[in-house]
């Protein structure tokens, strides 16, 4: 047991889809300044989890608590105001701006909200922090892919969320751009931010993240540090099926 | 904080209010009833444009809040102080926008456009089965006014609108409606209260168009329910805000110029076939101007930036 509240807990949180099951019953806790890996095959019910979180989906059952309110029933916008931010699988930005505007929508509109100057401030430093300042008034459509990567993560991080999470931030990147992308994460780490990663990349789970929870079909099917399960035989079999186990 | 060119966009701004203001005193009686029409589609179609501008819902719902305003002013003119009317009106205006807004900015795409186009047939509708119950046929709106004040008035109600817009532009109410019709899922993962957003800026553009109602009732002298609802004023503010492009705050009246004009030649010389060619002309302006005038203009400065650059 953890001596400090959980910043963010799931308890029996359920997703269904008419008869499927996209997550049955599933419990965690992430604690403050812990990264948590979520990981799992295709399908496991990942995203799901994170749209229940972030509020673009509602649990059919079960609760999900922010520092002990729930926070379940809310829309995605004031799960957002209240310090829950996220990044997209398929990145989003807004098409019609700057980078620089992209990232003020996170510094205006978000858990802590500033404007004018500040805001302009503030989502110049963020764009600092995942190094792209230089690049703060082209337009996003002249953006390279992991550019537009950093431009949604600085968005997020310029609402300066509680929990952070990013779905597959990673995936997709060439390898140069894979150091830089853990290295980036990383650095987020050291500040001490409380992140969430849905991630099929090993190399980053291994090296950034404290505990995982893995799922597979919609349950949680093992929890522990990153070597602790993954060198489990349910998670080997859910990964590879029964003969590799 | 206002930046150099802001200073000189509210001059120039200013300077042609005045021109337009000083139009009476030049022009002959047909140059003033042009103007008066130019004036009001200016207002219809800026007003539109602020909020489907920048959320993409298209709205024909113009005709329901104009309507709205001349019956406010055909109703109430004998009763209440002509000047309690339009701001009455655009109180009225803003109310309904608000009740539809709930009820309907939920829905996105071609339900919305549509329940905004039954919106104003109803009300058409009721207004008429109300009149047929009290016996009454249309209301005559007998008042001093001329072309003169309806013009000034309208011309006021346009300043305020211009107003109104650049303010929200430089809100975080502006701010929060860009970011929505970039992506409204963002928007809500942001925190942005996206319906309150959009109730808002349809309220804004519904008080506008009651307004413009209001002022507008005394020229029309007898108002009936097929003249103050009719949907053709709801097709003609969008093809206009169109045509002139929605990205700017000054897009719809380079749009409301030249259309007016077009329209008065074809009503005067093909009296019969007037919503065939204004099918014509939407069809034209969605095939060779899709972002209308200020699109094109964003093209042709971007052209001749690339030239400079490989120059």
């Amino acid at each position: 047991m953890r001596a400090d509240a959980p910043v963010l807990s799931l308890r029996g949180a359920t997703k269904r889809f008419g008869g499927l099951v996209a997550v049955n019953e599933i419990d965690f806790d992430v604690a403050e300044h812990e990264v948590m890996g979520l990981i799992g095959p295709n399908g496991s019910g990942k995203s799901t989890t994170l749209n229940l979180i972030s509020g673009a989906l509602k649990p059919t059952s079960g609760t999900i608590s922010l520092r002990g309110t729930p926070i379940g029933h809310l829309s995605a916008q004031e799960i957002a105001r209240r310090g829950i931010s996220r990044t997209f699988q398929l990145v989003r930005l807004l098409p019609s701006m700057t980078v620089l505007d992209n990232v003020r929508a996170g510094a205006v509109f978000g858990h802590r909200r500033r404007w004018g100057a500040e805001a302009d401030a503030h989502a110049m430093k963020m764009l600092e922090l995942v190094g792209l300042a230089r690049r703060a008034h082209a337009h996003v459509g002249q953006l390279t892919y992991i550019d537009t990567k950093r431009v949604e993560l600085a968005r997020t991080l310029a609402s300066d969320p509680k929990v952070l999470l990013l779905d597959e931030w990673l995936a997709g990147l060439n390898p140069t751009e894979l150091t830089e992308g853990i290295a980036l994460i990383r650095r987020l780490r050291e500040e001490g931010r409380t992140i969430i990663l849905v991630e099929h990349v090993m190399d980053a789970i291994r090296s950034l993240c404290d505990r995982c929870v893995v799922m597979s079909s919609g349950t949680k099917i093992a929890e522990g540090t990153p070597t602790e399960v993954l060198s489990d035989p349910e998670v080997i079999r859910a990964y590879l099926g029964d003969d590799d186990a | 904080m206002m930046t150099t060119t802001e200073y000189r966009n509210l001059a120039i701004g200013a300077a042609l209010f005045i021109l337009a203001a000083c139009l009476p005193f030049v022009g002959g009686a047909y140059l003033l009833t042009i103007g008066v029409t130019i004036a009001m589609y200016t207002v219809l179609a800026t007003s539109w444009a602020l909020f489907s501008g920048p959320t993409h819902y298209i709205s024909l719902a113009t005709a329901a809040f104009f309507g709205l305003g001349t019956y406010t002013t055909g109703l109430g003119f004998e009763h209440l102080d002509y000047w309690l009317l339009v701001p009455l009106a655009a109180i009225l205006g803003a109310a309904l926008a608000a009740i539809v807004g709930v009820a309907t900015l939920r829905l996105s795409g071609v339900y919305f456009v549509i329940f905004t186009l039954g919106l104003a047939e109803l009300i058409r509708q009721l207004v008429t089965w109300g009149q047929n119950v009290s016996g009454q046929k249309g209301l005559y709106v007998l008042t001093d006014l001329t072309e003169v004040h309806i013009y000034w008035q309208l011309l006021v109600l346009a300043a305020l609108v211009y107003l109104t817009g650049w303010l929200i532009g430089r809100s975080r109410l502006g701010f929060a409606l860009r970011i929505i019709g970039d992506d409204e899922e963002v928007a809500r993962h942001s925190g942005i209260n996206t319906a309150r957003a959009k109730v808002l800026l349809f309220m804004v553009s519904g008080a506008a168009a009651a307004a413009t109602g209001a002022i507008l009732a005394p020229r029309y002298i007898y108002i009936e329910p097929a003249l103050a609802f009719t949907p053709m004023l709801s097709f003609q503010v969008v093809i206009m805000a169109l045509l002139g492009g929605t990205g700017r705050l000054w897009g719809p009246v380079v749009g409301v110029i030249p259309f007016t004009f077009l329209w008065e030649a074809i009503s005067a010389s093909f009296p019969n076939q007037t919503t065939l060619l204004l099918g014509l002309c939407f069809l034209a302006i969605v095939f060779i101007l899709p972002k209308g005038f200020v699109g094109l203009l964003t093209t042709i400065r971007t052209r001749m930036n690339a030239r400079e650059a490989f120059s």
